[in-house]
This record gives C-alpha cells, sequence and structure tokens, in this order.
C-alpha cells in the first residue's frame, strides 16, 4: 500500500467516523399535537409514537413489527398457558435516575387499570400482576391469553418512586380539574429524554446518554417536535427544508414532493381496513324508501352492494393508487390473506341479486361517512354513491366531520345510521378483536362483545369461534379457526371491505427513516446526514 | 354620567351572557366530545362513565348554569384534550395573538396611511392606481390564499423567511413570551403580520383616500390656499390632521377585530397563539376551550366598546348633555 493510498483510507476512515458520531437535530412536523405525555392518558397511534421516544414498554415491536424483548429479556408461558413469566432487563435507569425493578412494572399495571386510564385493556382486568424478585414478575391470568403481550410496546412502564414523588400515581381522569405532574412530564428509560414540552405547540427531546442499548441506531442529539395542522403549510414547510420529517402528506401533495428534489414520499400500506357497514339489525331501516322491511336483512342485497363497488377505479381515481384493495377485515400484515378474494365487481350480477331480493328498481336509502378522519374518506362515499346508482341504488350521501360522525353512528349514538364507512386496526394487532369488536352479536347488553359492530350482524357461529380463538395456544390451530371465522362473514356479506390506506410520509433526502406499516413515527432508526 | 355608565355596563353583562348562551347552544352540533376523548375501542361502560362525570347527560339548562357559575369565579374549567387549565393554555397562547395582533396592526396603519394620502393627493398617478389595484386584492382575496401565495413565494421558493411557527421566543416575566427580541422571532412575525393586516391596510387606505378627498374640499382648505400656505402644510397639517379622527376610531375598533380573526392566519402559519387553538378545538369538539375563547372575544369586543362609547360621552359635550338629560 503506498503512502498516497494509506493516507487516503486514513482520511475516508476518519470521515466515516465522523459520519457515524456527528449528532443531528431532527424537525419533525406531525398533523395533530402532543396532547399529554401522561401514557396511559390517550390510546391512539401517534401519541403512543411520540411517548415511544421517552417511554419503553416490555416488548418493543422492531421494524417490520415484529416482537422483540424490550425491557423483559425474555419470557415463559406456564404449560396451562395461565402464567406468565417476564424476566426484566438490569441494570436499567429511568432518566430520573431511578432504577428499575418489578415494582415499576407492578405500579404500572394498576396505573394503566385505574379510572381515567385509556389503556385499560393492555393488562387485562383479572390478570394478577405478582413480583417475585426485583428482576422477575408473574402475569397471573384467569384463562389463557396467547396474544397477552402484543400491545404492550405501548403499555409504557413508568417510575413507581418519580410518580409517587410527584403526585402521579392515578392517571388524569378526563372530569379533572388540575392537571398532573405526569401528563406535563415524562420519565421513561427510553432513547430520548424530554427536555420541554408545550402542548400543541413544541416538543424537544433530547438523546439519553444513558439508554441501557448502548448501540443505538439512529445519530441524532436532538429531536424537535411541532404540530402543524394546516396541509399545505406542512408540506412547505418540508420543501423549504424547515423540517425533515412531515406526517402525513396529503395525496394530491405526493408527486410535488416527489418532484422537489429535496425530499420524497415514503409510502407503504397502513394496518387500517377501511370498509363499508350495513345495518343488519333494525327492522326497518332508518333512511330508506323500503318500509316495513329492512333490505339489508337479505343476503342477496348485500352482496348486491358488494358486487356494485368498482374497487379498482376507487383504487385509480379517489385513492391515486395509494390503497390496498382487501378481502378480509384485517390487514395482510396481520392475518394473511392468502386463499381470500374479493367478490368479483359486476354491476349486471348485482342489479340481478336485487331483482331476485325483490328490487328491480332498486331503492333509496341514507349513507353517513366522516370527511376529515380517513385518506379521502368524503370521496370514497361520493364514488360510492356514483356506483350504487348504476344498480338503481339511490344513496343520499352525509358526509360531516368526524366529531359529528361519530356521535351519530356508534354506540353512545344509538348506532343511528343505515350504511356508513368505518376505519379499523386491531388495537391488538391481531384477528380477535376484529371478530369479538365488529363482527361479534351485540344483543347482550352486559358484554362488550359488538360494541363497535354498528351495523349489529351476527351470526353465533362465529361468536363461538371468536370465544375458542381468545383461548387457543397453539398457533396452526387458531389460525386455522380464525380463517373459519372470516369465511363464516365472508359468506354472509357481513361488511364490504374496502381497501388498506397508504401511510404517506414526507421525509428529506438527509434523512433515512424505516417505515412501519402501524404509521408510528419513532426515530429510534433514524439517520441524518 | 354614573347612571350612563352603569346603564352600559349592565347592557354589557347582557351581551355576554346571551353570546355564551348562544355559543352553548351551538356545542350541541359540533359532535359528540367524549368521542374525541377516548379511543375507538374504549368500552362503552368506560365512555358512559366519563361522559357522566363530564356532566354531559344533564338537561341543557343545567349544564349552562354551572358554566356561569364557574365563570363568574373565572374557573373555566379543563380542557378536554390536554387535560390543562384552559385559563393556562389560553394565557400561554395569549402573548402570541396579541405580538401577532400589534404588529399587522401597526402594519396596516404605517402602510395604509401614506397610501391613501398617495392615491388621494395624485389620483391619477399610474401609482396610485397601483396601490388601487393592490387594495382590490386586499378585500377580495381570503386570508387563507393570501398566507398560502406568501407561503410559497418567501418560504419555498426564495426561502428568505419561515414557513411556520414564532420562532425563537423569549421568555419575560412569569407567562409573557415574546418573539420581539430574537431574530428568528422578528423574521417569523412578517409574514403572518402581513397576511392578517392586509385587509386592515386596505381598508384604512381607503378610508384615508375617501376622507382625504372630502376634506380637501372643504372651505377651510380652500382658504388655505388663498392665504397662500404651502401645499405641504396644507396637506399634512390641516387635510391629513382632520383626516385622522374617524382612521383612529375604525383603527381601535378593528383592533378587536385583528384579535378575534387571526383564527385563519394563525392556522396557515402554525403560530401558536388563542385562535389556532380555538379552531383545533372545535375540530377536537373541545367545549370548555372553544366557550372559554368566545368569552374571551366577546368580553373584548364589550370593553372596546364600552371605552368608545365613555370616551365619547367624555370629548362630545352634546353627548354628555343628553346622557345627563
Amino acid at each position: 500500500m503506498s503512502f498516497k493510498t494509506k493516507c487516503l483510507a486514513a482520511v475516508a476512515g476518519l470521515a466515516l467516523m465522523c459520519g457515524a458520531v456527528q449528532a443531528q437535530t431532527l424537525r419533525y412536523a406531525n398533523q395533530g399535537e402532543l396532547k399529554s405525555l401522561d401514557p396511559y392518558t390517550v390510546n391512539e397511534t401517534t401519541t403512543h409514537a411520540h411517548l415511544g421516544h421517552p417511554y419503553e414498554g416490555l416488548i418493543r415491536r422492531g421494524k417490520n413489527l415484529e416482537i422483540l424483548p424490550g425491557l423483559a429479556e425474555k419470557w415463559e408461558v406456564s404449560a396451562d398457558g395461565l402464567t406468565w413469566r417476564f424476566f426484566l432487563r438490569k441494570g436499567v435507569k429511568f432518566h430520573g435516575g431511578e432504577d428499575f425493578t418489578a415494582d415499576d412494572v407492578v405500579f404500572s399495571a394498576d396505573r394503566s387499570r385505574a379510572p381515567g386510564s385509556n389503556v385499560q385493556t393492555r393488562v387485562p382486568t383479572g390478570a394478577k400482576v405478582v413480583k417475585i424478585d426485583d428482576y422477575t414478575v408473574d402475569f397471573q391470568l384467569p384463562s389463557p391469553n396467547p396474544i397477552l403481550h402484543y400491545q404492550w410496546d405501548t403499555w409504557y412502564i413508568m417510575s413507581k418512586k418519580w410518580a409517587e414523588a410527584n403526585n402521579s400515581t392515578q392517571p388524569t381522569p378526563a372530569n379533572a380539574t388540575t392537571p398532573t405532574f405526569a401528563s406535563l412530564n415524562a420519565n421513561g428509560t427510553g432513547a430520548f429524554k424530554v427536555e420541554s414540552h408545550q402542548p400543541g405547540v413544541k416538543t424537544v427531546y433530547k438523546v439519553n446518554e444513558n439508554w441501557w442499548n448502548k448501540n443505538p441506531e439512529h445519530n441524532l442529539k436532538e429531536i424537535i417536535f411541532t404540530p402543524i395542522a394546516s396541509d399545505a403549510t406542512r408540506v412547505a414547510a418540508l420543501l423549504s427544508g424547515e423540517v425533515d420529517v412531515i406526517e402525513p402528506v396529503p395525496i394530491q401533495d405526493i408527486q410535488r414532493v416527489n418532484a422537489s428534489g429535496n425530499a420524497q414520499v415514503l409510502t407503504g400500506p397502513e394496518l387500517r381496513t377501511i370498509f363499508l357497514g350495513m345495518d343488519q339489525a333494525r327492522d326497518e331501516l332508518l333512511e330508506s324508501s323500503v318500509k316495513g322491511k329492512n333490505p339489508f336483512k337479505d343476503v342477496r342485497v348485500r352482496q348486491a352492494f358488494y358486487q356494485a363497488i368498482d374497487i379498482e377505479t376507487i383504487k385509480s381515481r379517489v385513492m391515486r393508487g395509494l390503497s390496498t384493495p382487501s378481502p378480509l377485515m384485517i390487514a395482510p400484515e396481520l392475518f394473511p390473506s392468502t386463499g381470500f378474494t374479493r367478490a368479483k365487481f359486476d354491476s349486471a350480477a348485482a342489479k340481478k341479486l336485487l331483482a331476485d331480493a325483490g328490487y328491480p328498481d332498486g331503492f333509496e336509502l341514507g349513507m353517513d361517512c366522516p370527511n376529515d378522519r380517513y385518506v379521502n374518506d368524503g370521496a370514497i362515499c361520493q364514488a360510492v354513491v356514483g356506483m350504487l346508482a348504476r344498480i338503481g341504488v339511490k344513496v343520499n350521501l352525509n358526509a360531516q366531520p368526524k366529531g359529528q360522525y361519530f356521535g351519530k353512528v356508534l354506540k353512545p349514538g344509538g348506532y343511528k345510521t343505515s350504511f356508513y364507512l368505518l376505519g379499523w386496526t386491531p388495537g391488538t394487532s391481531d384477528a380477535h378483536n376484529v371478530l369479538f369488536d365488529i363482527m361479534g352479536c351485540r344483543d347482550n347488553p352486559a358484554s362488550s362483545r359488538g360494541e363497535s359492530n354498528v351495523g349489529g350482524y351476527c351470526n353465533k357461529k362465529l361468536d363461538a369461534l371468536t370465544d375458542k380463538i381468545l383461548v387457543e395456544v397453539d398457533k396452526a390451530k387458531r389460525d386455522a379457526m380464525i380463517r373459519e371465522a372470516f369465511q363464516l362473514s365472508i359468506d354472509d356479506f357481513a361488511y364490504i371491505p374496502l381497501h388498506q390506506q397508504a401511510l404517506a410520509w414526507g421525509v428529506s433526502k438527509k434523512v433515512k427513516l424505516p417505515q412501519r406499516a402501524d404509521n408510528a413515527v419513532n426515530f429510534q432508526y433514524a439517520i441524518k446526514e | 354620567m354614573l347612571a350612563f355608565i352603569l346603564r352600559r355596563l349592565f347592557q354589557s353583562l347582557i351581551v355576554m351572557l346571551s353570546v355564551a348562551l348562544i355559543a352553548f347552544a351551538m356545542f350541541r352540533f359540533v359532535g359528540d366530545p367524549v368521542n374525541q376523548i377516548v379511543s375507538i375501542d374504549t368500552p362503552q361502560a368506560q365512555v358512559a362513565e366519563i361522559r357522566r362525570s363530564l356532566g354531559l347527560d344533564d338537561p341543557f339548562l343545567v349544564q349552562f348554569a354551572r358554566y356561569i357559575y364557574n365563570a363568574a369565579r373565572l374557573e373555566f374549567g379543563v380542557s378536554y384534550q390536554f387535560r390543562l387549565p384552559v385559563i393556562s393554555l389560553l394565557g400561554e397562547r395569549a402573548p402570541a395573538t396579541l405580538e401577532l395582533a400589534f404588529c399587522s396592526a401597526l402594519f396596516s396603519l404605517a402602510v395604509g396611511i401614506p397610501m391613501g394620502v398617495y392615491t388621494a393627493l395624485r389620483r391619477e398617478s399610474p401609482l396610485a392606481k397601483l396601490f388601487q389595484a393592490i387594495s382590490l386584492v386586499g378585500i377580495s382575496l381570503p386570508t387563507f390564499l393570501i398566507g398560502i401565495l406568501l407561503i410559497y413565494l418567501f418560504s419555498v421558493t426564495l426561502g428568505w423567511l419561515p414557513s411556520f411557527g414564532r420562532g425563537e421566543v423569549v421568555k419575560i416575566g412569569s407567562w409573557w413570551t415574546t418573539g420581539f427580541l430574537t431574530g428568528s422571532g422578528l423574521k417569523a412575525l412578517i409574514l403572518p403580520s402581513i397576511t392578517l393586516g392586509l385587509f386592515q391596510m386596505t381598508l384604512i387606505m381607503r378610508l384615508v383616500r375617501a376622507e382625504m378627498l372630502e376634506v380637501l374640499r372643504a372651505d377651510y382648505i380652500k382658504f388655505a390656499r388663498a392665504r397662500g400656505l404651502k401645499t405641504r402644510a396644507i396637506h399634512f397639517g390641516h387635510a391629513l390632521k382632520n383626516t385622522l379622527v374617524p382612521v383612529i376610531t375604525i383603527a381601535g375598533l378593528q383592533l378587536g377585530s385583528i384579535i378575534a380573526f387571526a383564527i385563519i392566519t394563525e392556522t396557515v402559519f402554525q403560530w401558536p397563539g388563542m385562535g389556532q387553538l380555538f379552531l383545533r378545538s372545535v375540530q377536537n369538539v373541545d367545549i370548555p376551550i372553544m366557550a372559554a375563547y368566545l368569552m374571551l372575544i366577546s368580553f373584548l369586543f364589550v370593553s372596546i366598546n364600552l371605552a368608545v362609547d365613555l370616551l365619547y360621552a367624555l370629548v362630545d359635550p352634546r353627548l354628555r348633555a343628553t346622557v345627563g338629560a
């Protein structure tokens, strides 16, 4: 090796080292604000993603949503499936300097199930959390639960000592008159500390030098977060280089961002499934020209509606290619859709089905739709109205802001809708949640089964399967039962699944960031030049 | 005089109560606040419990009476979305709004008055015609469009000015934050102030122009000319001075509306002020913030009007006579 090449190599090596150690500030803007730092007050993806910087759970989810050890190094399940033992990571410290021990896990389990918490389902109500020693915790369950830890990446562990010292042992209830310390301050074990937080204005995170993970995959020293609600301003801030990452990018701006040269849009399928639901519970539809009976009680009408919808047109025209038509009510990332196909789009067949059901000239009905909740939700509904008009069904669309929409169609509003559009991401990342919450019969008022089943679809066979799925620990058997249950709902045309909408993150060319399908923007893996 | 003031105060109180009542009646149409607090898979029993604990199940009049009772003790409750006292949220945001309002009022006066004078004096010059055209734009283009155009020109294309936010702010005292003391803070003020002030500027320019033309036709101006006074002295010493009385009245009243209507500008520029907080609260059905903000704005208008009325009574002897009678 000549002297020259040696020099070059040395310089290159130095440059590489510098590149690796040079810590950067990353600026991030999201449509929504970070409302509270209390990890148990708001159960929503954006908030959980934010709090994933200062806080950590017993498990983590990796770049592809795979389950990884977090604050627990490993865990084992007893043969009867009733006891889960978690072995905690040793030598972990909270930002405030407190040691992380089993006491904190027990405390966090209680706090997350206390009144005022919005993450009460993370740890089942009947579960007993027992400290075995400082670094071992048992979860004793009333019935087996194979997916106990699925949501624990967002069940953040708080410090018992810190909460007690700051009078924050209870989550801030909705009717509180004074804010708790924990809603304005955070003390976790995570990769970043909260340096300052002004709700709805600005939040600054600083890197945690004492993080237990000595090989962080990011090169940041600081994250500055600002909410920017206006779409145009958010895109402008990215294009002018004032922020490095924005979420979301409006579909109509994607091309412009990509063409700008200094930023690009990362797109990918999201876990949320957008679908149409039909009121099958009432004896007469609330808003319809058909009196004395409910046309949706006839499976042929439901099939006709399904087959009247041209999903490819919705994809290409309304979603500009950024959607994945779905045969199932769950995203393929959460449950494989292989073997399932959508019922074919066929207006003629749909018209014939309607005629067979006794509606040769169609009928008239009302439809409810949000217009500020999902990507292009109002436009999807308008397209559906047009498609149904082709088979003679006249739809009176009521597109409304989410505040009004959810107030009307969900349980507190009395499910007041005949035909509606909704999006659903199973909070547990598991099919059981879909089968239980949106496909379960809602005939038992004491049970929470089917609470979000707005259309009131009911099939007792499906319910029986759902109950078995909950406690089945053998994965192959469980998956087979889930397939069977989904097939039942498909045969019944219980719902009309439309698509998984696409994620759209605007990212500066200087930043490398993996995109996770659950839409959690986490900078643990972000590299900025 | 005292009776007049008392009567005015009483009327102001009635106005504020009616604003509160109308606002409260409208809240029933913005949607269900509890759905914004919980997530879609929260058990319904818990949802019902939250609704009950917030007193949302009570009859309308009970809720209204409770609100007025608390508001009278200056307790405006806790924001549903932030779980923080509304007073402190609004207090935190007030400096941003007030500084923005101050700057845009300054801008509209400092630019509007000279433009108005110029267009009145040199009616036929091309520059005056250009000013007239600009004022047409200011009157007819909606604020958000002007804001976005400015952002695209000065932030995205030229890269001179920030597109959002307040820049670095400095804390003064216990709660006031100011952007006047840092470079980035001053830079951040430019675009929003112009956006917000453009309409007022147009208004003032047109007002000054019309008043000026009127005054220039008056006898005392003709007399001044006949006396051989310098044109400059006539225009600025006599004409402008007499023009300014109605301008000051209008500008004072407009200050209230600048603060109240900063909502759109603040949203476009993500300006962390009260208006932006209000708009987000409407989207999130955050009733305590909406109610407090509307009360605050009505208080602002009521007190400005009250002050103006009292000043008139003080300044104008004729009014004082009728009031006394």
